[in-house]
């Protein structure tokens, strides 16, 4: 390498990190001191006494083994699991948006019905067939609604739009002709920050005629 | 001079084409940030502060350094310091998997001694309120603006309305948080893969906080899952992530929790304004006098628009910023705009009823932009004006209806600064790279078209780079509706510039002068003899070994400066529970020449969404008690979702064939004709938004009171 392109190694250390980062001062009074952060999880104490199994869930139609904790949901499966042979799973369609049920974003189907994948634990998937964004399509043959979202543009950022996929995908296995009323209902649960709900109706309702 | 050449001429440019990204969102393949999963990455999380203001005096983290899978564990804050909002940072882990990470967090203990706070306006500005910044009784110097004379102009009207107007603090909601998965190499070479809205300016702030050479940062965004203003730069949760994969030596993710999304990431800053103003008998807007301030938290840039796009000669106005213990505001779509909007839509109808005149035909005598006096025709025939109500809330029976007009300007010029390469190689294969960045715009369709319109190929055919700092090629941040503005002009010229190279090259071939040489489709022939055809892959064969690649130039002529645009919208109200439906919505919004008809329309469809939610739904409730943010989720914070949605009627109005950015500006006029519409409906005005059913209701109680 010649000298002048010769890399040069940042000077940051631990100390002038912190030393970095910029907070203000104004003038104290005296009060009562809180804690914060000092909820003790209890488990977390030993390192031992989570309880965790193997299991095996079948996702997209193959067998995947992994090991769980009990708490561990089917997203963090999905998203971040690997398996007992060492590889990522790395299904990443499904997303983490609000953790808690109200965004639709890590939407799967679940022996055909959509469900939030963060509001299910991993050890209650066993046994149940589960559908992901990226199993919906077959092959190269593209699952109608996918082919409708693209056509209608149905999608901005796209970081909500598996979810809306999928939930699509559900809608249209319980009602394959909705009505717009319909669509609205059965897509109530997903939220779409960019705003691309009015083409994601007509992209349902194109796949309708199309299924 | 550089021209987009006229519509009749253009294959792609100006027709709907789907994105090219689009397969890759809908199947799930796309990668964001926060899909990011390297061999062996760690996962960080930060521990906040739960009180709104308060000193540190002790933070422990030894029982979160024991816990196993825990790799790193650094403070955030010296002690000593303060804290000023809740949410602020304390510490940071570094952990195997995020669920020890979220472990580790609990395990740090944080002495803090609280200190009194302030998180409304009020009590910001009460009298002995703490002073909680550099800003006496945490105000800011107040800015002090006048044009002609006032008290002339007041002297002249013949009516005169006063009203206090108020917009809450919203916040951006990306439903990708915030945030970064960093990787070191040997100390020297950092990549980051960042949710941003600007690959360069993060590669920079990189490199000046870890004090690298530019070039040895890179910084990826393939895809990002929105960011609406909120995401410019890598704020002290890139940092860290950097930081943390530092000093563990691993891959380290750092994405935020929805809760700091809302807490820490960025807000559009309240509005309250208190305004006097007057016309005269036939119709002129004559003198303005405002006074408002907003909070942005704890930092500054709390302003708003007025007497926004009407023309006024006489007027005074005095906008401050009040300081209050909450998270810092930031650049939300079309900043300052939607809540000056609001406010100053709502003033023209109030006046234009105390003058007995039909609110569009007062708009029409004080509005100077060209564009939107013919948006208002179209508009207003569009939603059927007529049918308005002649006398506000004379509708009969328990749901009422109502329609109402807003109006708003935007600029969206673009800039210099873009370098870009389209390349075309032997095999026929052509590349166009920018270090551009696709915020969900589908700006990579934008540069495909443009390409592909050049050569006479498909957009499918070009392949299209954005989003990575790596071949050095710099863009701006995607703000300010700059991106298409200032991209576009680039990519037409570099992809004209190696048109007349590859032209140059086959020109002996066809035995034709090169200024004879046009492109068809996936063709190349000779205008003076049309026998002299050859296919594009003819053509390219010629080129061997050599590649042909070109760069570009910002040419002034392709783009233009302004985007005007006005919304009618027609509402439903059920004066029993006090609900607001919509009916529907007519977005009449110019963006000069729309490069992909059905990107503008999604970005419109987008714009009005957000800002009905801005107009009925969106607010940041703090509580004064406890300091804290009360709706810090998706379930509390109310968003638009399916049952909110109208008809929308997104009309791309053509006005000249130059770029016009068009992100931001659909948003601004909705919350205004909304709120003319509910009054149109039920003859009680709502100055306050969002417009929630309590507020209806205690309106309407009003009246008949
Ligand atoms: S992430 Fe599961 S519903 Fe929002
Ligand atoms: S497309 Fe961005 S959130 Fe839906």
């Amino acid at each position: 390498m010649p000298e002048k392109e010769k890399k040069q190694g940042t000077n940051i250390s631990r100390r002038n990190f912190l030393k970095g980062v910029g907070t203000g001062t104004v003038a104290a009074t005296v009060a009562p001191s809180v804690l914060i952060g000092s909820e003790k999880a209890a488990d977390a104490q030993t390192g031992d006494a989570v309880a965790s199994a193997t299991i095996q869930l079948n996702i997209n139609g193959e067998t995947y083994q992994v090991e769980v904790e009990a708490r561990t949901t089917l997203l963090t499966v999905l998203r971040d699991g690997i398996d007992t042979g060492g590889n990522n799973i790395d299904l990443t369609g499904a997303k983490l948006i609000c953790d808690r049920g109200e965004c639709g974003g890590c939407t799967v189907m679940v022996d055909g019905k959509s469900v939030y994948a963060c509001m299910m634990l991993a050890m209650d998937a066993q046994g149940k067939q589960i559908t992901t964004v990226e199993g919906l399509a077959d092959g190269e043959n593209l699952h109608p609604v996918q082919e409708a979202f693209i056509k209608h543009d149905a999608l901005m950022c796209g970081f909500c739009t598996p979810g809306f996929v999928v939930a699509s995908a559900a809608l249209l296995g319980e009602n394959a002709n909705p009505t717009l009323e319909e669509i609205k209902i059965g897509l109530s649960g997903n939220t779409c920050r960019c705003g691309t709900y009015p083409f994601i109706f007509d992209a349902v309702k194109t796949a309708s005629q199309k299924m | 001079m550089a021209s987009w050449g006229e519509a009749s001429e253009s294959r792609l440019i100006g027709k709907r084409i789907t994105r090219l990204s689009g397969k890759d969102k809908v199947t799930g393949k796309a990668k964001y940030t926060f899909d990011i999963n390297e061999p062996g990455m760690l996962y960080g999380r930060i521990l906040r502060s739960e009180v709104a203001h308060a000193t540190v005096m002790g933070v422990d983290m030894s029982e979160a350094e024991a816990l196993p899978g825990v790799k790193a564990v650094i403070p955030l804050i010296e002690v000593d310091k303060k804290v000023r909002y809740q949410g602020q940072e304390i510490a940071a882990v570094a952990a195997e998997t995020d669920d020890i990470a979220k472990d580790a967090i609990r395990l740090i203990r944080v002495d803090l001694e609280e200190l009194p706070h302030v998180v409304t306006e009020e009590d910001a500005m009460a009298a002995g309120a703490p002073e909680i910044r550099d800003w006496a009784g945490n105000q800011s110097e107040p800015g002090v603006r006048e044009e002609g004379n006032i008290e002339e102009g007041f002297a002249e009207a013949a009516v005169e309305v006063e009203a206090t107007y108020h917009t809450p603090v919203q916040t951006h909601v990306c439903l990708e948080t915030h945030g970064h998965v960093a990787k070191w190499e040997d100390n020297q070479n950092l990549t980051v893969w960042a949710s941003t809205q600007g690959v360069f300016g993060v590669r920079n702030d990189f490199a000046q906080r870890f004090e690298l050479p530019a070039n040895q940062v890179r910084v990826i965004t393939e895809h990002m899952g929105g960011g609406f203003g909120s995401k410019f730069g890598p704020g002290l949760e890139g940092h860290t992530a950097a930081e943390l994969s530092r000093i563990t030596g691993k891959p380290v993710k750092l994405m935020l929790t929805r809760k700091s999304e809302h807490l820490v990431a960025g807000n559009r800053p309240s509005m309250t304004q208190k305004v006097r103003a007057g016309a005269t008998s036939d119709g002129r807007l004559i003198a303005y006098d405002m006074k408002g301030y907003g909070t942005g938290g704890i930092s500054s840039g709390a302003g708003f628009t007025g007497p926004y796009v009407y023309y006024v000669p006489n007027s005074r106005t005095e906008r401050f910023n009040v300081a209050t213990n909450a998270g810092n505001q930031r650049a939300m779509r079309a900043p300052g705009h939607p809540q000056g909007a609001f406010a100053m839509d709502s003033l023209m109808d109030e006046l234009a009823e105390k003058l007995g005149m039909n609110p569009l035909e007062f708009r029409r005598i004080n509005d100077p932009n060209e564009v939107r006096q013919a948006q208002y025709t179209l508009g207003a025939q569009e939603i059927g004006w007529h049918r308005r109500n002649n006398v506000a809330g004379s509708g009969t029976g328990v749901k009422k209806r109502g329609i109402g007009v807003g109006s708003g300007q935007w600029g969206g010029g673009g800039g210099r600064g873009t370098e870009a390469r389209v390349t075309i190689n032997a095999d026929g294969t052509v590349e166009a790279v920018t270090g551009t960045q696709d915020i969900g715009t589908g700006v990579r369709t934008v540069i495909a078209i443009i390409v592909a319109e050049e050569f006479g190929l498909d957009t499918t055919d070009i392949r299209v780079k954005v989003g990575d700092s790596q071949p050095g090629l710099p863009s701006g941040g995607s703000g300010g509706s700059q991106t298409t503005p200032s991209v576009a002009p680039v990519i037409k010229t570099a992809a004209a510039a190696a048109k007349q190279k590859l032209f140059e090259r086959i020109a002996p071939l066809l035995d034709a002068p090169v200024a004879d040489l046009r492109v068809g489709t996936g063709t190349i022939y000779a205008v003076s003899d049309r026998t002299k055809t050859i296919t594009w892959q003819q053509a390219t064969g010629q080129l061997g070994m050599e590649s042909i690649s070109e760069g570009g130039t910002w040419e002034e002529d392709l783009r233009q400066n302004g985007a005007a645009g006005t919304q009618f919208a027609e509402v439903e109200v059920d004066t029993q529970t006090g609900a607001v439906r919509l009916i529907k919505i007519v977005a009449v919004q110019d963006c000069g020449l729309a490069i992909n008809r059905l990107t503008t329309e999604s970005q419109i469809n987008g714009g009005v969404i957000m800002g009905l939610g801005q107009a009925l739904l969106e607010e940041r409730f703090m509580d004064p008690v406890t300091g804290r943010m009360l709706n810090a989720n998706l379930e509390d914070y109310k968003v638009p979702g399916t049952f909110e949605i109208p008809e929308i009627k997104s009309i791309v109005f053509d006005t000249h064939r130059k770029v016009t950015g068009v992100g931001e500006p659909p948003c601004i006029p909705t919350p205004g004709a909304i709120a003319n519409a509910v009054y149109n409906a039920i003859g009680v005005r709502i100055r306050s938004l969002p417009i929630t059913p309590d507020k209806v209701l205690d309106a309407l109680a009003e009246k008949k009171a």
